[in-house]
């Protein structure tokens, strides 16, 4: 299942190889992000104080269960939730092509709509629904083109788009057919040429391929990986499959009722989870590589951000919980052996807390 | 592989325990569902102004000043302390007129809307349970109805009775306007029909018209209640009509009534307009307070269309401006 | 085309149900036309002729309902609608048709006008919620619930009686040969403003509730949220998006609801005395004029049928998914 995709270790040297610009040079930049939903007096806070940064080049991987707030982390840094959202604190801080730094949640409307699809790129999660149902693919595709190229012709436009649909592996004629006239691993395809129409810096994925069967899932995400390569973006995908994100991410983040609780290199984070969650959600899938080992799985269900206890959102279903736990909040931060590009929001790596830590987790 | 984790600011502070600054609990407060439509402004609105006219329906006979159809010398007189909504043009009294009249027409709205609904549900949740050639003969009915012009239907069957009083033309609006009820809650059996619950009780060996009564029916409760509120203020603006263009018996008196002998004796051009003002407006009001209810269901069932204006106040003064595609950035100062 | 194969074998059943139901309802209600008539010619009409008009009215006794069935199919069939009691013996056919025109030219024109501009508020309102656009919801409540024949009083005695800005009925200056003169034509956008006017007022309320809850409704739909995500202009985000595929239900509902508005503002021609069908049936109605009634409720019915298959023909325009080969 995973032959065709080559390993991180693997592509990290095409990479070096390949092209020179990949340094540590954050391309987005998400700091202390808040969200909530409600503009009453009540509202549930879904994102608390998420800070989180995408190097130029990179994979980064965001994984948790449905409703940790992975996807509004998304949509809210692009300001593209849909009300009630409320971004109630944070900076998104996008690094330009010449190097100019812009906070997305304080530019105009127009800059705002100027920057979307130019330097950040969606794609979404329902290839069913993100089409336009009315709109031949090929007016969908130009009309985004158009929007930051005026001064291009509209058959340039669209000889830009059976580009698009040929380096997704989509025959140009199909510019003519409406989205329901396709399958669904075609829509989705469709989707990642028409984010690509504009070469963005950034390429957000929200579970771009759940509809999808699983054949289907690697080809595009190969695919992307591919496309990725050769013309240089970023990415940022968002999923539950962590198995995926091993196997193409080069970070991982792993949320949890509305905060990030771990992240670190992909390899890292698969095999030396640092959080008891991100051990557990490991747990849940089978391994790709290596000895089969047992699924374990989390116990309890994800948590309701209505109403989060007061300490750990985890500590409830957690098997190394003690009363701090309950009690106090933990803070994202070093992990107790202090390893370089790791943090972990647990209250396990604190020794002034806790002696030892679980065995599972340390190794 | 290049890894730098860039770490923010206020992430890199030490892991010292958070207890120091306690999160506050949020308040696990949630309402039940059926407290919300009581809730809706909208709904309760509605609700009490039906509750008035039902009153007046009820008690109407009692407490009118005159005979409304009593003749006196006072004609075609303004409004006045003796007559508040004046006198039409054989001396009778307007109030008693509209008092009396309210009975008819809440009687006409209330038994079409329950004969269309009945009729609207059997057909309805029928097609939708049955499916097959069934449901197509069925749906097809259902749409021939909805597609004839009532109003006209109605108008050529109630004048061609003999006699057309306020039960006989309830019935010929019930007979004929169950169709858009029929339609919506075929839809929604349908929808019913596939979800795990039904398969679940019908895989249990449930019999079919049990399934329907206790699985089905009691969640179609809101669309037969919307269906309901819409047939009621159908039949009435029908039989308004219907006794405004003088097929009902003109003794008979609801509010068209009163339009009918406004409009036959000139009112509009003697400027009397105490004697079809009052009137039309009842009608306007109970058609608002049957919309309102109507209003209050369809927010209950579709969350989707509670309008943010509910506290258009207090957005305003946060700095909220709710739209698609431009999320709201409002950064308050938490104290 | 499946879906319009589908549409037109609809109409013709619900054309064949409107005739048949045409065909009954005279027949199966208690009562009897002819008698009436003759009681109300009082010994004008010899009883010799009372044979003969039961014949004409389709109400022979001596033939069984089945041929009575089939020879009314026959007479419709050559355009015989039978005779009028009270213009005796103008053929029904020949009144009907020279009032639908009229009808034609104001409900038609003021439905279409109430529709467009019902679109385009709702449009409005549903994608700027929250601010003031959202008290106009209200006002179009109230609206929606007035009778519309009431309307058309109120507007007769603001517009006409008080202020003699416009005639209270009819539908020319009696005074013109109508032809297509400038001085015909004006005159009856003259006398047809306050009629359409009324029209208008009572029947836009339905169209933008009904477009703003579908705007709300597709607003979150997700490739409105990727035409914000591509940089569109709000201007075609709205209008290329979001309305574009609200207005499909909306011309759904359109051609659903037609019957029932055409119902109501038929109405509006007997408060202004206009001479179309909707008067006609009102004169109808208070003469006891039976054939003519059912000729004009025919005649509706087949017009609003009509109505429904352009409003099917858009909606294919609109839809792309309908016009799938299958």
């Amino acid at each position: 299942m995973s032959a065709s995709i080559t390993t991180t270790a693997e592509r990290g040297a095409v990479r070096e190889g390949g092209r020179p610009s990949s340094g540590g040079e954050p391309v987005l930049e998400i700091r202390d992000l808040s969200v909530d939903y409600g503009y009453g007096d009540d509202p549930t806070h879904v994102l608390r104080k998420v800070s989180l940064t995408l190097n130029r080049g990179e994979v980064l991987g965001l994984a948790g269960e449905s409703g940790c707030g992975k996807s509004t982390l998304a949509y809210a840094a692009t300001r593209l939730l849909a009300p009630p959202g409320l971004i109630t604190s944070g900076e998104v801080w996008l690094t330009g092509r010449d190097g100019t730094r812009a906070d997305l949640l304080r530019l105009s409307d127009r800059e705002l709509r100027s920057t979307r699809w130019q330097d950040i790129a969606i794609v979404f999660q329902g290839a069913m629904s993100s089409l336009n149902p009315v709109y031949r693919i090929g007016r969908q595709i130009v009309d985004g083109i158009l929007a930051h190229r005026p001064g291009l012709s509209r058959s340039a436009a669209a000889e830009r788009a059976a580009e698009l649909l040929e380096l997704v592996g989509i025959p140009a004629d199909r510019l003519r057919s409406y989205p329901h006239q396709l399958s669904g691993g075609m829509r989705q395809r469709v989707m990642i040429a028409m984010a690509l129409a504009l070469e963005p810096q950034v390429l957000i994925m929200d579970e771009p391929t759940t509809a999808l069967d699983v054949v289907m899932q690697r080809q595009i995400l190969e695919q992307v990986m591919e496309l990725r390569d050769r013309l240089g973006f970023s990415v940022v995908l968002i999923t539950h499959d962590v198995s995926l994100l091993v196997e193409v991410a080069d970070r991982i983040a792993i949320m949890y009722a509305g905060e990030i609780v771990e992240q670190a290199d992909a390899g890292d984070v698969y095999r030396r989870p640092r959080h008891p969650y991100a051990h557990g959600l490991l747990g849940s899938f089978p391994p790709l590589h290596g000895p089969r080992r047992e699924l374990s799985g989390i116990p309890g269900s994800p948590p309701d951000l209505s109403r989060l206890p007061q300490g750990c959102p985890f500590a409830p279903r957690c098997p190394h919980a003690t009363d701090v736990c309950r009690e106090a909040r933990p803070v994202l931060g070093t992990t107790r052996s202090a390893e370089h590009g790791r943090l972990v929001s647990c209250h396990l790596h604190d020794p002034e807390l806790r002696d030892v830590l679980p065995a599972e987790l340390a190794r | 592989m290049t890894t730098s984790t860039t770490l923010s600011a206020a992430s890199a502070a030490s892991v010292a325990p958070a207890a120091t600054d306690p999160v506050p609990v949020v308040p696990a407060r949630r309402r039940a569902p059926r407290l919300l439509f009581v809730r809706n402004a909208k709904a309760l609105t509605g609700l009490a102004l039906l509750g008035l006219f039902a009153l007046l329906a009820i008690v109407g006979p009692w407490i009118t000043p005159y005979d409304p159809s009593q003749v006196s010398a006072d004609l075609l007189q303004a409004p006045s302390p003796a007559h508040w909504l004046g006198t039409d043009h054989t001396g009778r009294d307007i109030l008693s007129q509209i008092i009396v009249g309210t009975r008819g027409v809440m009687v006409v709205g209330l038994v079409a809307g329950v004969s269309a609904t009945v009729v609207g549900v059997i057909v309805g949740v029928t097609a939708g349970f049955i499916g097959g050639i069934g449901d197509e003969t069925l749906s097809a009915l259902s749409n021939v109805f909805l597609v004839i012009p009532q109003l006209p239907l109605i108008i050529i069957i109630a004048a061609q009775l003999p006699s057309a009083g306020g039960l006989t033309v309830a019935l010929v609006i019930g007979a004929t306007g169950w169709a858009w009820g029929a339609r919506v809650l075929r839809a929604q059996t349908l929808s019913l029909r596939r979800r795990d619950f039904v398969e679940a009780a019908r895989a249990n060996g449930e019999r079919t018209w049990r399934l329907v009564l206790a699985e089905v029916l009691p969640n179609l409760t809101a669309v037969i209640a919307s269906g309901f509120v819409g047939t009621v203020t159908f039949a009435v603006l029908s039989q308004v009509t219907l006794s405004f263009i003088g097929i009902t018996p003109v003794s008979e008196w609801n509010w068209g009534t009163i339009l009918f002998w406004a409009q036959n004796n000139l009112a509009l051009q003697r400027g009397a307009w105490w004697w079809f003002v009052p009137a039309g407006a009842c009608i306007a009001l109970l058609g608002m307070a049957l919309t309102l209810v109507n209003f209050g269901i369809d927010e209950f069932v579709n969350p989707r269309l509670r309008s943010t204006g509910l506290h258009a106040r207090s957005l305003r003064r946060r700095g909220i401006r709710p739209r698609v595609g431009f999320t709201p950035v409002v950064r308050e100062e938490k104290s | 085309m499946k879906f319009l194969a589908r549409r037109l074998a609809f109409y013709a059943l619900t054309a064949w149900a409107a005739i048949t139901m045409n065909f009954f309802v005279p027949r199966l209600l208690p009562g009897d036309p002819v008698t009436a008539l003759i009681g109300r010619m009082q010994g004008r009409i010899d009883s010799n002729a009372e044979h003969s008009l039961r014949v004409l009215f389709g109400l022979d006794e001596n033939t069984s309902m089945w041929e009575q069935y089939v020879q009314y199919w026959g007479l419709l069939l050559k355009g015989d609608l039978g005779l009028s009691f009270t213009h005796f013996p103008t053929p029904v056919a020949q009144i009907v048709t020279q009032s639908l025109p009229w009808t034609v030219g104001l409900v038609g024109v003021a439905t279409i006008i109430a529709f467009v501009v019902g679109t385009l508020i709702g449009t409005a309102i549903g994608w700027r919620r929250g601010t003031w656009a959202d008290s106009l919801l209200p006002v179009s409540t109230f609206f929606s619930a007035v009778p519309y024949f009431w309307l058309g009083l109120i507007t007769i005695t603001v517009f006409a009686v008080n202020l003699r800005w416009f005639p209270s009925n009819g539908s020319y200056d009696r005074g013109l040969l109508p032809g297509l003169t400038w001085e015909f034509v004006s005159s009856v956008g003259y006398y047809g403003f306050l009629p359409a006017l009324t029209v208008v007022l009572s029947s836009v309320a339905g169209w933008i509730l009904g477009m703003r809850n579908m705007m709300v409704t597709v607003s979150s739909e997700d490739y409105v949220t990727v035409a914000h995500a591509k940089g569109l202009p709000s201007r075609q985000v709205v209008l290329g998006y979001a309305a574009r595929n609200a207005v499909l239900p909306q011309v759904s509902s359109f051609a659903l609801s037609l019957g029932f508005v055409v119902g109501g503002t038929l109405i509006m021609e007997m408060v202004f005395s206009y001479q179309g069908i909707g008067y006609t049936l009102y004169q109808a109605v208070s003469t006891h004029d039976y054939p003519l009634m059912q000729g004009c409720f025919l005649v509706i019915t087949l017009s609003v049928l009509v109505a429904n298959m352009v409003a099917d023909f858009v909606y294919v325009a609109l839809d792309p998914r309908t016009r799938q080969e299958s």
